[in-house]
């Protein structure tokens, strides 16, 4: 069983965090940007070409945040392989003891740095979680055997912020038939969206059904939120927010501020399962961010039992 | 999108195409998804909406296009199949790309899922 399944079975409140991408640089490299908050995350994703731009496999830097002693949550996306690639890659994830996946649809090869690329979209999100939890049981998708079975913990990702909003649960409800343990949900910058989608994951029970683990980033500058609210599908930054950075005696500080915010607003929803934390800049403001919101540590948290602040 | 194949094919096409865009993937699923085909989403996404739709409703891919699925979403609830559009939908087979649906419809083809696909819709 993964840390991170453990530790949401034992209903602990959990901090995953993204690791930067990856290019080039040895496993130093991969030390160096999670080293920061190291202490705080019970796991850490491996991205999968984040926003259609090329970094290492999403494989190989789970391998190597193995080799370093970080569990890894593996994004596996459906924009770059057909089905066969997709089940090799996941063969390839149990083959290593890599059990944390976490499906995704993608972003369009339009929003990357290589738009011309062919998009494959062999499978949906949703079948992708599907084909997982078939391999846990011992199948390709054609029906050939895999044995031993790999022992996998699959999760998503759903998005409160983007249309249509009254759809999002039952979509959610969906990957969760679908073989979703996990969700964690896309950043929102929108405190009444992320309220809204966790009222309705509660009434609906999707709450009980799955951990679900709202994202928050952290940026340094009201010029990176604009960037974000421009240029990153299905994020919304609200122009008053914006404005609130631009305007405040140190941008920097109330950057930092609001994502402070929004993290102890999202820690205080019924049914929140954890916090899902994101930073472009190999700084300590995830572990920053942590300590303002007095998240102990992980190895604090495994020995007290520190629970989810609200119950469902 | 392929190319019609055959005369079933053809005049599927012919009816489908101007009325609501047939791709031709030959696994319809028009009535179930409110009569919006998701085969026109640019991910050709049959489950639902991905999460980079637009606040106003609009494609990611595609800003001047409305979401596929924003436009299923507000049409199935008025169509008889209203509980259809959340079915877990298989993955495409290939195979049958300018095939007639109709035909497959009819003689099953289109429900022939891989073996190791075992949730059920």
């Amino acid at each position: 069983m993964s840390r991170l399944e453990d530790a949401l079975a034992a209903r602990r409140f959990v901090v995953t965090a993204e690791l930067l991408t990856v290019n080039a640089g040895g496993l130093e490299a991969v030390r160096e940007r999670f080293a920061p908050y190291e202490d705080w995350v019970d796991a850490v994703n491996a991205t999968d070409n984040t926003s259609a731009h090329a970094h290492a496999s999403p494989l190989a830097v789970s391998i190597a945040l193995k080799q370093l002693g970080v569990e890894p949550v593996m994004q596996l996306t459906c924009r770059d392989r057909n089905r066969i690639a997709l089940e090799a890659e996941i063969a390839g994830a149990g083959l290593h003891g890599i059990e944390n996946i976490c499906c995704l649809t993608g972003d369009d090869v339009t929003a990357g740095d290589e738009p011309e690329a062919r998009r494959v979209f062999d499978l949906d999100s949703i079948q992708l979680l599907a084909l997982g939890a078939s391999m846990a049981q011992g199948t390709y998708l054609s029906g050939r055997k895999l044995d031993p079975a790999p022992h996998l913990f699959l999760g998503a990702v759903e998005n409160p912020g983007a249309p249509p909003y009254d759809y999002r649960v039952e979509r959610a409800l969906k990957k969760v038939r679908a073989g979703a343990r996990f969700l964690q949900l896309q950043v929102s910058f929108e405190p009444q969206r992320l309220a809204a989608f966790m009222s309705e994951a509660v009434r609906t029970r999707l709450a009980e059904q799955v951990a679900l683990i709202p994202s928050i980033c952290l940026v340094r500058s009201p010029g990176a939120l604009r960037y974000i609210d421009e240029h990153v599908p299905g994020i919304t930054v609200p122009q008053e927010l914006i404005e609130r950075c631009e305007r405040g005696p140190d941008p920097e500080h109330e950057c930092f501020d609001v994502a402070c915010e929004l993290a102890e607003h999202a820690r205080s929803l019924p049914g929140v399962a954890g916090l899902h934390l994101i930073s472009f800049r190999r700084e300590a403001g995830i572990a920053r961010l942590c300590q303002r919101l007095e998240i102990p540590t992980r190895a604090e948290r495994e020995m007290s039992g520190y629970r989810r602040p609200v119950a469902v | 999108m392929a190319g019609p194949n055959g005369a079933l094919a053809a005049l599927e096409y012919a009816v489908k195409k101007p009325i609501w865009g047939c791709q031709m993937c030959g696994q319809c699923v028009l009535h179930s998804t409110g009569m919006t085909c998701p085969m026109n989403c640019p991910k050709t996404l049959r489950n639902g909406p991905c999460g980079g739709v637009r606040p106003d409703g609009t494609c990611e891919v595609k800003p001047e296009m409305r979401c596929v699925w924003v436009k299923a979403v507000e049409r199935a609830p008025k169509t008889p199949w209203a509980h259809e559009i959340n079915d877990l939908r298989p993955p495409v087979d290939n195979r049958l790309w300018g095939t007639s649906s109709w035909r497959n419809f009819f003689t099953k083809r289109d429900r022939l899922t891989p073996k190791g696909w075992r949730v059920s819709a």
